[in-house]
């Protein structure tokens, strides 16, 4: 269904000719061509609001059917393409009680009478899941009822987190309005040290640049150090632009991005290489930071941007160590784990809960000894799922309770009780300080690892 | 867009949070349910306590966190009248729209203190803070969200869209 789209204020796009404008074109950021693209115009710049038409809309259990089941009834139509349209059931699962079964029953009947093909019940978190099953490709247009809808751009998407109204417009009619965000290039230079990962830099930026730093803008991650990787690495800087406060996080695709597509039974559209921006682009700012400066970081309750050095919170207790989350269990977040662990135990007194990503994360970890070396020094396994992470299922805290997480964030309450504290690290940091009894630099325990 | 909205300052800091206006433990519950929790872990007083009409005043970057559109819907059902921070976070601003609550970027945000008086009109962006006698300028929204809010949110609006498309 094509409707008339309301034309707002401010709004210039699909005048140029896609054949002209090649030979012409200005000099665009990422964001800029991919939001072109979307509206069908041959150059759109920052500022400029635009209605794009969306290639794919992920929704989730909890903000997906329960809630746009009823709008899209209220509004007489069905989904505009059940194709272009992912379904993940992830916040309530398992179960945990009856009311959390309703919620995935009414999302399983919801998938089938609406002929959602791509739908993926208790298979994982979404924004892992949804690359992993070859859902996500370099230049897409793709909305997501979720805040870390961002991670999608860590394969060149422009995909941005929507609330679940705005979700039931997308649904009916296929489109949505965006203002063309300005971008903030953040350039890394040099190389990570050991036992220093992508949360790291994260929590970093969190207190450097503030939580309101990328609002309304595009948050482009660059450099030698982003070149150097892994798409699990990339996908946690796309993932956190949202603690940022960023509209997308984007990385221009690669051949790492083009190999990890293989991997996972797709690959890009031809012309993928045009989805970076351009030398000479406008862009709104741009930070240089130096990766071999940084140090292993902690942020403190209740905020991402309460971060130091993890130093500087030795000799802090906590009663439960989290592994999980769509920011902190992929694979390489489990192996990190692994890695400190081997040989190791957990330390009297504290509970180390491990919820790997998905599914599929799971099965790669049980495979290659990753799991056994959680299990072995202790670690409890739980299913794939948000789980604790948003306070919505197992393994949430108790009033007065402390956890050191390897999530996203650490809002008063959001795992639990009000009265619950958390402080946030990488899986490295996560897992030694878990062995160490209170919060430790993993650095010490990486080098008696390999001494 | 409806009338002015009148009513007392209820005022919180920078930063508010999704988890503290819709607290995930409460998130399968209804709407009713959850909006007894709102902004609980703040000030436990806040959702027994506001009034009809009542606004939220706020620092930077209010909403920020989760796109769970009941951190705005809990602010409704308590039948908040509008909310006026310093910035909005840009999920939670789009969420607001989309449900017709009036949410207004004010620079003098931090001149009204809790319990003050307040009548706001929103198309013009007017804030007069009665108990101080002076009158702060929000940023007016634009005209196509001022449509929106007027009627009544993104689902009556597509609504008329779609008629007018059948028709
Ligand atoms: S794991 Fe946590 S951050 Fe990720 S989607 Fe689930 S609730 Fe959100």
């Amino acid at each position: 269904m094509h409707l008339p789209t309301p034309v707002p204020a401010g709004y210039t796009g699909r005048s140029a000719t896609l054949a002209g404008a090649a030979l012409t074109r200005p000099a665009l950021t990422l964001a800029e061509k991919l939001c072109a693209r979307a509206a069908g115009a041959a150059v759109v710049r920052a500022g400029e609001i635009v209605t794009a038409a969306v290639d794919l809309a992920m929704i989730h259990d909890s903000g997906g059917p329960r809630r746009v089941g009823p709008m899209l009834a209220e509004l007489g139509v069905g989904l505009w393409d059940p194709s272009k349209v992912v379904l993940i059931s992830d916040h309530f699962v398992p179960a945990a009680d009856a009311g959390s079964a309703a919620i995935l029953d009414l999302t399983r009947k919801w998938a089938a009478d609406n002929g959602v093909g791509a739908f993926h019940d208790m298979q994982g978190i979404c924004h892992v899941v949804l690359p992993e099953r070859g859902h996500l490709k370099p230049g897409m247009f793709v909305v997501g009822g979720d805040s870390h809808s961002t991670t999608g751009g860590a394969f060149g998407a422009f995909m941005i987190g929507i609330g679940a109204t705005e979700m039931a417009g997308v649904l009916a009619t296929g489109e949505i309005w965006v203002r063309v965000p300005p971008t903030i290039r953040l350039e890394w230079r040099g190389a990570l040290g050991p036992g220093v990962v992508a949360k790291d830099m994260m929590l970093a930026l969190c207190t450097r640049l503030g939580m309101d730093a990328g609002n309304y803008r595009a948050i482009e991650y660059a450099g030698p150090a982003i070149d150097a990787m892994t798409m699990d690495a990339r996908m946690t800087l796309a993932n956190m632009a949202a603690e940022l406060g960023g509209k997308a996080g984007l990385i221009a695709p690669d051949e790492t991005t083009v190999r990890w597509l293989a991997a996972h039974g797709t690959a890009p559209a031809d012309g993928w290489r045009d989805w970076r921006t351009d030398d000479g682009a406008d862009i709104e700012a741009a930070h240089v930071l130096d990766a071999g400066e940084l140090s292993p970081q902690v942020a403190a309750p209740h905020s991402p941007a309460n971060a130091d050095d993890a130093g500087a919170f030795r000799s802090v207790r906590f009663d439960q160590a989290y592994i999980g989350a769509c920011t902190g269990a992929k694979l390489t977040d489990l192996r990190m784990a692994a890695e400190v662990l081997r040989g190791r135990q957990v330390a009297r007194g504290i509970r180390l809960l491990v919820a790997p990503a998905s599914t599929r994360t799971t099965a790669a970890a049980a495979a290659d000894g990753t799991l056994a070396a959680l299990t072995e020094a202790g670690a409890i396994l739980m299913p794939s799922g948000c789980g604790a992470c948003a306070g919505y299922g197992a393994g949430v805290l108790a009033d007065g309770e402390v956890c050191l997480s390897s999530t996203a964030r650490n809002f008063k309450g959001r795992m639990g009780h009000p009265g619950s504290r958390v402080y946030l690290a990488s899986p490295y940091t996560v897992a030694a300080s878990a062995v160490a009894g209170e919060i430790a630099d993993p650095r010490e325990f990486l080098r008696e690892t390999a001494a | 867009m409806s009338a002015a909205v009148t009513g007392r300052a209820w005022v919180f800091g920078d930063d508010v949070d999704t988890d503290a206006l819709a607290p995930g433990q409460h998130m399968k519950d209804g709407i009713e349910a959850l909006a007894a929790h709102c902004l609980e872990s703040l000030d436990p007083d806040f959702a027994g306590r506001v009034a009809p009409g009542d606004i939220v005043v706020a620092g930077r970057n209010f909403g920020m966190g989760s796109s769970r559109e009941q951190a705005a819907m809990a602010l409704k059902e308590l039948q908040v009248g509008a909310v006026v921070a310093e910035s909005f976070a840009r999920i939670f601003f789009r969420n607001a729209i989309n449900l017709a609550l009036p949410v207004l970027a004010c620079r003098e945000a931090r001149t009204v203190a809790p319990g003050d008086r307040l009548r706001l009109d929103p198309p013009t962006g007017a804030l007069v803070n009665e108990t101080r006698g002076r009158t702060l300028a929000c940023d007016p929204l634009p005209e196509h969200l001022l449509a929106m809010i007027a009627d009544g949110g993104l689902l009556p609006h597509l609504k008329k869209r779609l008629k007018a498309a059948a028709a």
